[in-house]
């Protein structure tokens, strides 16, 4: 027979331990410090952005995402991150606002210059040999890095045989990339990276200028299709000879710079190569076999028969 | 206990950064991170001339290189060095702070997130103001602050914006800082042993 007195008794002994350790658990919980919170936020604000809007944050470098919303958590006085992530599930223009804060466009032509007489020296005698060329210029920003690379490619006398993909994720960025206008404040710094890299005729044979603005030449566009491509969720740009993606990969956790990484490889056809920034490295990475140095100090590589993995 | 130091420097740095590391034994418990400006295109030649006049390993500091005991890492030049969580670095081509890339505020702010208040931050010569908020935030979380004196430094701008922004810990000479250091730290690791 059943004795109802004692069920009840388990049960609400069962229910005082439980209580019990439910307090235990949330003063272990209370000892957590305002920066392992402020991390839960975070997180919660990165996942937040994925499921409303498609950008996937979350497998960028920590450090540095975290100053940037901070930055702009100072800059437009919310009190905490957990208040930013209501206003940004809300308002897309704010969204707008946080996205711009979070792609990095710095940039420049002929960053590196020994970067691009290096490729002059190393690659173009290669690609010389193909009746047809395909490049895939990834995270290529505001696009002076693709009209320095259509510039070397025109005097080579590469370029009528090439079709150039610039992709980013960002369409402001994409967009002045299309537009090819750049700021005039730069340019004496721009003509001496284009003398460095080893130009051959007169860097203002490729713009026209007036008092604000460098116009490029339209001739440099004629093969180059800028267009719309995140790197943390989308996929393979098919049989390219060149992959360019420099200073992208340094955003990037491990996890992610290895998904990436497999994705040139999937996109490039064998012997092609790829050229990432002087800082960043395929060695550490899941990829690494698959890929042979061509010019080490440059991080040039080429891509090696079958996949490995 | 203390588990890692980070050095911000600008003008008259070589000078000063040799002289504190030159201190140091070979066996020194800690990692030490610098920010030194420099021109932007120069190369690796500062982590070479430190590593030649000290005791200490000193190198450039790698992408998602693991943070060691006992290794000086040097920022590059035109990037700035940040530190994650788990201990290892990233580096940005993100806009410089306050003129500088590297800058001493994003090394030292983001260090903080990983050590808390074991970090040590030291702000050395130089002729700006940059490092004067990361100090503030190393105080804020419970770390300790070397200022080197202005009277000892090339260029005394840096030194006196940090110590006008805090309560620093100690002011000392140049020649100072490396023996204090060792001092701070023996105590510090007798204090947790008893």
């Amino acid at each position: 027979m059943l004795n109802i007195p004692y069920i009840d008794e388990i049960l609400y002994a069962n229910l005082e331990s439980k209580i019990y350790l439910g307090r235990i658990f949330i003063r272990a919980k209370i000892k957590m410090d305002e920066l392992e919170t402020q991390n839960i936020e975070l997180q919660l604000l990165l996942q937040a952005i994925y499921l409303k809007y498609g950008y996937d944050f979350r497998n960028y470098a920590k450090a540095s995402i975290k100053r940037r919303i901070l930055h702009r958590l100072i800059k437009e006085k919310f009190s905490n991150i957990s208040a930013m992530q209501h206003k940004l599930l809300y308002e897309v223009s704010f969204f707008e606002r946080l996205l711009l804060d979070m792609s990095i466009n710095v940039t420049e032509m002929f960053r590196d210059p020994s970067f691009y007489l290096a490729l002059k020296k190393k690659v173009v005698p290669e690609l010389k040999k193909y009746p047809f060329l395909k490049i895939w210029h990834a995270g290529c920003s505001t696009g002076e890095e693709v009209y320095s690379m259509a510039i070397i490619l025109k005097e080579e006398g590469l370029y009528d045989r090439t079709q150039i993909y610039a992709t980013d994720m960002n369409e402001l960025a994409l967009k002045k990339a299309k537009n090819g206008i750049f700021d005039i404040s730069r340019l004496k710094q721009y003509t001496a990276n284009y003398q460095k890299a080893g130009g051959l005729e007169s860097f203002s044979d490729y713009y026209v200028a007036d008092d604000k603005q460098v116009i490029m030449d339209k001739s440099l566009k004629k093969n180059i299709l800028f267009s719309d491509h995140n790197l943390a969720t989308d996929g393979v740009f098919g049989e390219m000879n060149l992959i360019m993606c420099r200073n992208v990969l340094i955003y990037f956790n491990r996890e992610l710079q290895n998904r990436v990484f497999k994705l040139f490889f999937d996109s490039l056809c064998t012997d092609g190569f790829l050229c990432i920034g002087s800082k960043e490295s395929i060695r550490f990475s899941e990829s690494s076999d698959a890929f042979e140095d061509v010019v080490k100090n440059e991080k040039i590589y080429r891509r090696l028969g079958a996949a490995t993995n | 206990m203390f588990e890692a130091i980070v050095i911000g420097a600008s003008a008259g740095g070589l000078k000063a950064l040799t002289s504190v590391l030159g201190a140091l034994p070979s066996e020194f418990p800690l990692p030490i991170i610098i920010v030194q400006h420099l021109h932007p295109h120069s190369d690796s030649y500062l982590a070479h001339i430190l590593d030649t006049k000290c005791q200490l390993k000193v190198k450039q500091a790698d992408e998602k290189e693991s943070i060691v005991a006992g290794i000086v890492y040097v920022a590059p030049p035109n990037y700035h060095l940040l530190v994650e969580e788990d201990r290892t670095f990233s580096l940005t081509c993100e806009e410089p702070v306050k003129f500088a890339r590297p800058s001493v505020d994003v090394l030292f702010e983001t260090a903080i997130y990983a050590y808390r208040n074991k970090l040590i931050g030291i702000i050395l010569t130089g002729a700006n103001n940059d490092g004067s908020q990361g100090v503030t935030k190393i105080k804020k979380m419970g770390g300790y602050v070397i200022v080197q004196a202005p009277t000892t430094a090339e260029a005394d701008a840096m030194p006196q914006a940090a110590i006008a922004a805090t309560q620093v810990d100690e002011i000392l000479p140049i020649n100072q800082i490396g023996p204090y250091l060792l001092q701070l730290i023996n105590q510090s690791k007798n204090r947790a042993n008893f």
